[in-house]
């Protein structure tokens, strides 16, 4: 039992395809340790082993945890949100629908924060997660229930997604890696949109080649996602040993202060690592990239403004009120929605108000592109930038609740980034204190094959353990 | 000065007014999703995930109605932008499934053109809304006891057409929106009919003293589902807005409801009351970049204009201008006349003239094309008119059994015998004629030349109208050896 448990994803392809394991054996396993999650990680757990599994499928019939934010035809999806609780989608989402394909079959639903916004999956309808490394802290959020099955090894790998962060930082306060791809190379078809232009999946794996594998199976274009576009190479297994050549730009506008100081320690090891094997580290200046953030929090909120429109109670969903128009409206919101969900549709209604739109959506539109151009810039002159993904690592459950600013800061590593549309990835970097610390590597749009193989060197380098928090 | 005292008592004051046109295009499937169109199908059975704004789900644009859009603007004679983008048109109602609406806004498809005397503002791509049923005497949500959504007609590809603010009467609204149908209609992108909805018109009125350049507050006077109630509308507002002015009040900014039955106008939401649709670009639509292809592949397509073909037959033909905007802007009409044309080369007017005084109030609205009578059939019993082959009148009593009964004008001419009367029999009716009618024959010879009439009458009532006027006049001239 525990041999198959230590197998990654990737192995354990390998082992059913070369007959050592069976796909149900192990569907079997994972579907019992995740229908006995004490971490509050699944919503919903497959039944049954998928019948006919083919062991020569690209990914084997290794099973697959799912943000519940995938529809899925027929099986519930919330996206964490009350609003959601009873709903079941008429299809399923193009991601899912692709990795089913390729012989990944669904394990079961994760828990996330309430429509993806949060840091630390504490904004779930449907309460909170635990980390495995201390169950008295957050895994990370949005995508925390992945994050969190991945890491105590409910689930061989999971997809979640990342609008702001929430699949590197799950992933780094997880030990995991954690892949946001290029915005465009996934399709976000099925995806319940929280902010679209920002809104992408990817993967949240123990190992980077098991990244690169579910990636694989993910990326093209889609006729359902106007955005999506054709993945340009084919995705490959990583397989680099040096980093020789390799240009890695550190921001001091990201890594200056604010880190804790493990945290700083960890990324400091994980610069002369990158130096042992043969790469080059150097500051480069991305003088608006610290403005990320507060442009963030208002084109985030103003797109979810409008995205949440549609959860009025008429078609589907949640429904209250006394059958008046008005009070269908705003009971089924009042009652649906939580606290941070409406925070943000009052923030991102109010920037995009007559009157107001130029001074704060305008704006931020602005300091995007100046983002946008302090990355092209940087890339210019380096192969990828580099920070820690989280300025702290996992923080106690309930410590920041009641502070959202100090909650949106754990993104401000990760949020330029995604404002930029680039890929990063989140790889685990160490502990400090006995808790992981992630390091995120950043490049140009679909330079996923070289973040890999990077990364993949970095990660034999670093050798980190994960195998605590899976016992 | 202030606006308004200039007035001279009497002379009124200048309505100006501007449309605005929605018009459901006739693609195969719908704006953003590859559902049908519907036409009376039971109740949101044409529907998906995507129309009924279910999470998760992504808008693709319809090439199709992209096509017709651009086809739209060219004809419009528009500047196409070069590119242009969706927004996101915020508000919440039941028949709107996803909390907004896609429509254009700052950069719409087309831009700047010109139909007829009116300027066109701007042209743009959105879809429709859903169709409300509400139970209950109001009619209207409020005090409702119930209401339904039908989302069958929920993205059905709209085409916003705005004019600047050129009409200065309701006829001239009612006579330019006529030659918009036709326009469109001779497009062939939407089925235009103002009863189903298809084409639906806002009016944005205002008044002002003639002479004066500045443009009064606007009223917006919504969905007027046909012509006569367009005019009827427009000339209440225009009659409401002078009243108050008159009365020394202001004339506020509002959407109004024209109720045509009582002919009350009520308003519907005030400037204050106004929306705020937070207008921001689609983020799940990538911009609308239109191809050379996708320009050449559009003006390919287009026909000749209504405008250009009524130009066309005035110029070319000589037909009188209102016979000329008849047979153009009514396309079906145009086409049969053309056909008839080409068939047998008969008179264009005389032809023209028998198309639209004779044929059209046999048919009514029909497409003649649909008609029992086929345009080279129409073409010869107008060139047996011209030969003097058949009276006039007997043609009309031709056409009416070839409308009804379908056949060949000359084998209806034979079958019934209404050939002009001639030879022979003419001159034997002639000679039956002149010998009962010995008082008007002395009148003629002592040189009263009309008395000829009664003669020519009594031949006429004789052959039933088949004979000619001129040809029985030569024929009695010549037997009184005048």
């Amino acid at each position: 039992m525990s041999e198959l448990l230590d197998l990654s994803a990737v192995q354990a392809v390998a082992a059913i395809g070369a007959g050592d394991v069976s796909a149900p054996e192990l569907f079997d396993l994972y579907r019992a340790r995740a229908a006995d999650d004490e971490l509050g990680a699944f919503l919903w757990v497959a039944e049954d082993a998928p019948p006919r599994a083919d062991p020569q499928a690209p990914l084997a019939g290794v099973p697959l945890a799912v943000k519940d934010l995938f529809c899925v035809e027929d099986v519930p999806t919330t996206s964490g949100s009350r609003i959601l609780e009873d709903y079941r989608p008429p299809y399923t989402a193009t991601a899912v629908e692709r990795l089913s394909t390729a012989g990944a079959p669904m394990l079961g639903k994760t828990n996330m924060d309430e429509f993806a916004m949060g840091s630390s999956n504490e904004n779930s309808a449907f309460g909170p997660v635990r980390n495995p490394w201390a169950l008295d802290r957050v895994p990370g959020g949005s995508s925390g229930g992945s994050a969190a099955a991945v890491a105590a090894g409910l689930a061989p790998w999971a997809i979640g997604t990342d609008t702001g962060g929430s699949i590197r930082q799950p992933a780094a306060l997880c030990g995991l890696v954690g892949l946001k791809p290029t915005y465009g190379a996934v399709s976000r078809y099925g995806m319940i949109a929280f902010a679209s232009s920002l809104d992408q999946c990817g993967p949240l794996t123990r190992d980077v080649t098991d990244a690169a594998l579910l990636f694989r199976h993910m990326v093209g274009q889609d006729p359902c996602d106007s955005t999506s576009l054709e993945y340009p190479e084919p995705v490959a297994s990583p397989s680099a040993e040096r980093l020789d050549g390799l240009r890695f730009g550190v921001p001091p506008e990201l890594t200056g202060e604010g880190l804790e100081a493990g945290v700083r320690a960890v990324f400091e090891q994980t610069l002369a690592r990158i130096e042992e094997l043969g790469g080059a580290v150097d500051e480069v200046s991305m003088p608006n990239t610290a403005s990320g953030l507060s442009a963030y929090y208002v084109l985030a909120p103003a797109e979810a403004s409008a995205n949440l429109a549609r959860f009025d109670g008429v078609r589907y969903g949640l429904r209250a009120g006394n059958g008046d128009l008005l009070s269908l409206y705003e009971e089924t919101r009042a009652v649906g929605f939580g606290d941070e969900v409406k925070r943000r549709i009052m923030l991102g209604t109010y920037a995009l108000s007559s009157g107001y739109y130029d001074a704060y959506y305008g704006r931020a539109q602005r300091v995007r592109t100046r983002i946008v151009e302090d990355f092209r810039a940087a890339f210019d002159a380096f192969d990828f930038v580099i920070t820690p993904t989280s300025p702290t690592v996992a923080f106690k459950l309930g410590e920041r609740t009641a502070d959202p600013l100090a909650m949106y800061l754990s993104d401000f590593l990760a949020v330029p980034m995604s404002l930029a549309g680039i890929p990063a990835i989140s790889i685990p970097g160490g502990l400090a204190d006995g808790l992981p610390v992630g390091i995120q590597v950043a490049g140009p749009a679909f330079s996923e094959n070289r973040l890999l193989d990077a990364s993949f060197a970095l990660e034999r380098a670093i050798a980190f353990d994960g195998t605590a928090a899976r016992a | 000065m202030p606006e308004g005292s200039t007035t001279v008592p009497g002379r009124g004051y200048e309505p100006v007014i501007g449309l605005e046109i929605h018009v459901q295009l006739s693609t195969r499937t719908k704006m953003f999703c590859s559902c049908a169109l519907s036409f009376g199908e039971q109740p949101n059975t044409r529907t998906c995930p995507i129309c009924l704004g279910h999470p998760g789900t992504l808008p693709v644009a319809n090439a199709e109605a992209v096509h017709f859009g651009l086809m739209i603007g060219l004809a419009l004679g528009c500047e196409i932008a070069p590119r242009s983008i969706f927004h996101r048109k915020n508000y919440f109602y039941p028949d709107l499934p996803k909390g907004y609406q896609i429509s254009q806004y700052d950069i719409p498809l087309a831009r700047d053109g010109r139909l007829g005397d009116v300027r066109i503002h701007r042209v743009h791509l959105e879809e429709d809304a859903a169709k409300l049923v509400h139970a209950g005497a109001s009619g209207r949500i409020h005090g409702a006891a119930g209401s339904v959504v039908d989302f069958n007609r929920g993205g059905t590809p709209l085409v916003e057409i705005v004019t600047e603010p050129d009409i200065h009467s309701a006829g001239e609204a009612g006579e330019w929106l006529r030659l918009l149908r036709a326009t469109l209609k001779r497009l062939g992108v939407s089925d235009v009919n103002m009863a189903e909805g298809s084409l639906r018109c806002d009016a944005n009125v205002s008044i002002r003293p003639p002479g004066t350049a500045t443009l009064g507050t606007k009223a917006e006077l919504k969905n007027m589902n046909s012509f006569r109630f367009l005019e009827q509308g427009i000339d209440a507002e225009v009659a409401r807005q002078e009243r108050l002015v008159r009365a020394g009040e202001e004339v506020v900014q509002e959407t109004l409801h024209y109720d045509p039955v009582s002919g009350d106008i009520s308003s519907l939401r005030s400037k204050e009351e106004a929306h705020d649709y937070r207008y921001f670009p689609e983020p799940d639509l990538v911009p609308l970049v239109p191809s050379d292809a996708m320009l050449e592949r559009a003006r390919a397509a287009l026909p000749e204009l209504p405008a250009e073909r009524a130009e066309r037959f005035e110029r070319d033909l000589a037909l009188a201008p209102a016979t000329a905007r008849l047979l153009a802007f009514r396309g079906e009409l145009g086409d049969f006349y053309e056909q008839a044309l080409a068939a047998d080369s008969p008179d264009p007017r005389e032809l023209a003239s028998w198309v639209t005084t004779e044929l059209v109030p046999r048919l009514g609205d029909a497409d003649p094309a649909e008609s029992k009578v086929a345009p080279d059939g129409l073409a010869r019993l107008v060139g047996m008119v011209s030969a003097r082959d058949v009276s006039r009148s007997a043609a009309k009593e031709v056409l009416g059994v070839m409308a009804s009964e379908g056949g060949d004008p000359q084998a209806i001419v034979a079958e019934r015998g209404l050939a002009l009367a001639g030879g022979g029999e003419l001159e034997a009716v002639v000679e039956r004629a002149i010998a009962a009618n010995p008082a008007a024959v002395e009148q003629i010879r002592g040189g009263k030349q009309q008395a000829i009439g009664a003669i020519v009458g009594a031949v006429m009532r004789e052959t039933k109208g088949r004979a000619d006027g001129g040809a029985v006049q030569a024929m009695i001239r010549e037997r009184l050896k005048l």
